[in-house]
């Protein structure tokens, strides 16, 4: 057994790119929901973006035109589930499903001619003299542009809910479309919008996966993060800051178990293995006791005649 | 709740898998010989999956698409999914199925029993019966080449290792490898991370970033994608290889030598003794040999040396005057396994659940 191997710093560095994706991916269904849109196509939207974001990347030489196409392929997607609940009025839950498994393979499709090919680099934001710092350097000051983002995409999130008249209409919708409706609010169009937002957030995180993480493209790559996303915007009680806290304790307990597997502890791999998902969801169920979060019309479909 | 709803969505989408397979078959032929694979990830994953599949083909257009027909299903979970897969082709009039994942043996057991007239054929398991047989490459023996290969180049004297499921052939290329480098380089270190997957590119890339921060600059995998040999050459000064295929893109570095799954020959020669009659079941493993292991070729970025003494060891094991697992060798706990000159039998291998003397942590059970 050998701690010193790990590097703290290098440590906190790594789990916050493990956490980037699947917190964009949370604040993005987090909106969709406080709207009163249950998608379960989370994943299906992350691989879809993941594939698009990597075929643009390849295909232009830049991986920034790389994440809109993302963020416009996921979007495109979820408006697929738009149509279907908002105006076709289809349970939302069977069309979440749908979309995932139709993004799962619409992405191999795809995907086809990109396998085995690289995309081109992400530069790390340039810090000068400030990344060389010891401990704080490589925390803070030596990302990909995508961390910051994430983190800001967080911040405004919240202040969106909290402090702005729109945040707080889209929560009347979500918490009782008829009362919004009542009000003359377009419950349907503020949820068009909530869904395309979460369709491009899902769209960002996997392209995250696709061109920064892994990077590389591979069938099914996502490998179930989008379910991780949905998770966790339940467990953090719908709060933005409880996601990014969620998001960054999942990516840490991922990336402390590798490292305790390298060092050689005594902990069996099997329970190592095993740790992100327990950890993460015995935290945030501890911390959602207070049960304020669901918005009151989760999941339920809305028509001005009824 | 979680596993609920992706149990169910990979039972979904094997549902509607199988009903393409369903409706293409249809139209099959009798005088036509089926073959069905079963694969445990895509078509072009770049590496176990793919080369099973491309020696599929490969063996389809030696004996004729005229004379022999093609059916496969990708992405098979390893469980009761799989059992579904090989009832729906045997059913289908499949003559002979190859399922080629470990974790596919007791659901090939079991289809097995049910349809007495149809061959299987599993790959890298043990269990066989009259209609079942078992086959799999000695991917020890390239692993020996690696460990060398490896020993040699780390500076460092920390090589990672990111293991996949805990199986006996994953322990055996542990084994291997340790052993060959820890022959050039006595003071060669092993880190090894389980990941309980054959493949995930993201968990795959984790792990490979995880080893190069705690000082690993060589990285062996036994897991499918080029995730590891990405981060590798991201990361600049660390090698890699090739796994289950060549990989060649990230050739000459990080990717200095692969370990190439070669199963067309086998798969030709199986399929022959179907149509004429002779097939029966047996248990084979064949290794560098008969070519079913191939050694990747060694790139430039390896000193002339290192390469020349690689590739004596791949002679020596392939002309049969060296096998990798010759003693002495002593267990993880001190004891000894092997006496000295003594070569290890082939029951031991199958079974291996232990690391040799050096090797750092515990097998998972």
């Amino acid at each position: 057994m050998d701690f010193s191997a790990i590097n703290p710093a290098l440590l906190i560095a790594s789990l916050m790119v493990a956490a980037t994706a699947v917190m964009i991916a949370a604040i993005g269904e987090l909106i969709t929901e406080k709207a009163g849109v249950l998608n379960l196509g989370v994943e299906g939207m992350m691989i879809t973006g993941a594939v698009c974001g990597f075929a643009v990347a390849v295909g232009t030489g830049s991986p920034f035109l790389g994440f809109l196409a993302a963020a416009g392929g996921g979007a495109v997607l979820s408006f697929l589930f738009a149509v279907l609940t908002q105006f076709a009025l289809a349970n939302q839950v069977a069309s979440g499903l749908a979309l995932t498994l139709f993004g799962l393979g619409l992405s191999s499709l795809i995907g086809q001619n990109y396998v085995g090919i690289r995309p081109p680099p992400t530069p790390r934001l340039d810090f000068g003299p400030l990344s060389d710092l010891p401990v704080v350097g490589p925390i803070l000051f030596n990302h990909d542009p995508m961390v910051y983002a994430g983190l800001i995409l967080v911040a405004l999130t919240w202040a969106f809910l909290k402090y702005t008249r729109a945040g707080l209409i889209l929560k009347a919708v979500g918490e009782n479309h008829d009362a919004a409706h009542a009000l003359g609010y377009k419950v349907i169009r503020i949820r068009i919008l909530a869904i395309l937002f979460g369709g491009a957030c899902a769209g960002l995180g996997g392209a995250y996966i696709s061109l920064i993480r892994v990077p590389q493209w591979t069938e099914g790559m996502t490998g179930g993060v989008g379910w991780i996303a949905l998770a966790l915007v339940v467990f953090a009680s719908w709060k933005p800051w409880r996601v990014l806290l969620g998001a960054y304790l999942f990516g840490g307990v991922t990336v402390l178990q590798l490292n305790l597997q390298a060092a050689g502890v005594a902990i069996p791999a099997e329970y190592l293995s095993m740790s992100p998902y327990l950890i993460t969801i015995v935290v945030l169920v501890l911390m959602s006791f207070d049960r304020s979060g669901a918005p009151a019309s989760l999941g339920r479909t809305f028509h001005a005649s009824q | 709740m979680l596993l609920k709803k992706r149990s169910f969505l990979a039972g979904a989408a094997t549902a509607a898998a199988m009903t393409a397979l369903s409706t293409g078959a249809a139209f099959a032929q009798d005088d036509v010989t089926k073959v069905g694979f079963v694969y445990v990830g895509p078509i072009n994953d770049g590496g176990w999956t793919q080369h099973h599949h491309e020696s599929a083909m490969k063996m389809v257009e030696e004996i004729g698409s005229d004379k022999v027909e093609l059916v496969y299903q990708e992405n098979v979970p390893e469980g009761p999914d799989a059992e579904r897969a090989m009832t729906q082709m045997a059913l289908n009039g499949a003559d002979i199925i190859f399922s080629t994942s470990f974790g596919y043996m007791d659901p090939t057991v079991n289809v097995a029993a049910k349809f007495p007239d149809v061959k299987f054929e599993h790959a890298t398991g043990y269990k066989t019966g009259d209609n079942m047989a078992a086959y799999s490459a000695r991917f020890y023996e390239g692993r020996a080449v690696q460990g060398t290969i490896a020993g040699h180049m780390t500076k460092s004297n920390v090589i990672g290792y990111i293991a996949s499921v805990p199986i006996p052939e994953v322990v055996r290329g542990i084994n291997s490898a340790y052993l060959h480098a820890k022959k050039v380089n006595p003071d060669v270190e092993f880190k090894i991370i389980w990941l309980y997957t054959w493949m995930d590119p993201a968990k795959e890339a984790d792990a490979a970033r995880t080893l190069i921060e705690q000082g690993a600059d060589v990285i062996l995998q036994h897991t499918d994608s080029t995730a590891p040999l990405a981060a590798a050459q991201e990361a600049g000064g660390v090698i890699g290889f090739g796994q289950a295929g060549d990989m060649a893109e990230y050739a000459p570095s990080p990717r200095v030598s692969s370990i190439i799954d070669n199963w067309a020959p086998y798969y030709i020669e199986r399929v022959e003794a179907v149509m004429d009659g002779t097939w029966e079941s047996h248990n084979v493993w064949e290794g560098i040999d008969t070519g079913m292991v191939g050694i990747g070729e060694i790139t430039e970025a390896v000193p002339e040396d290192v390469k020349a003494e690689a590739l004596a060891i791949k002679d020596a094991i392939a002309s049969g005057e060296y096998h990798p697992f010759t003693g002495p060798i002593k267990k993880q706990d001190g004891s000894v396994w092997l006496e000295e000159g003594e070569v290890a039998d082939d029951g031991t291998l199958a079974g291996m659940m232990f690391y040799v003397e050096g090797i750092e942590g515990s097998v998972p059970q």
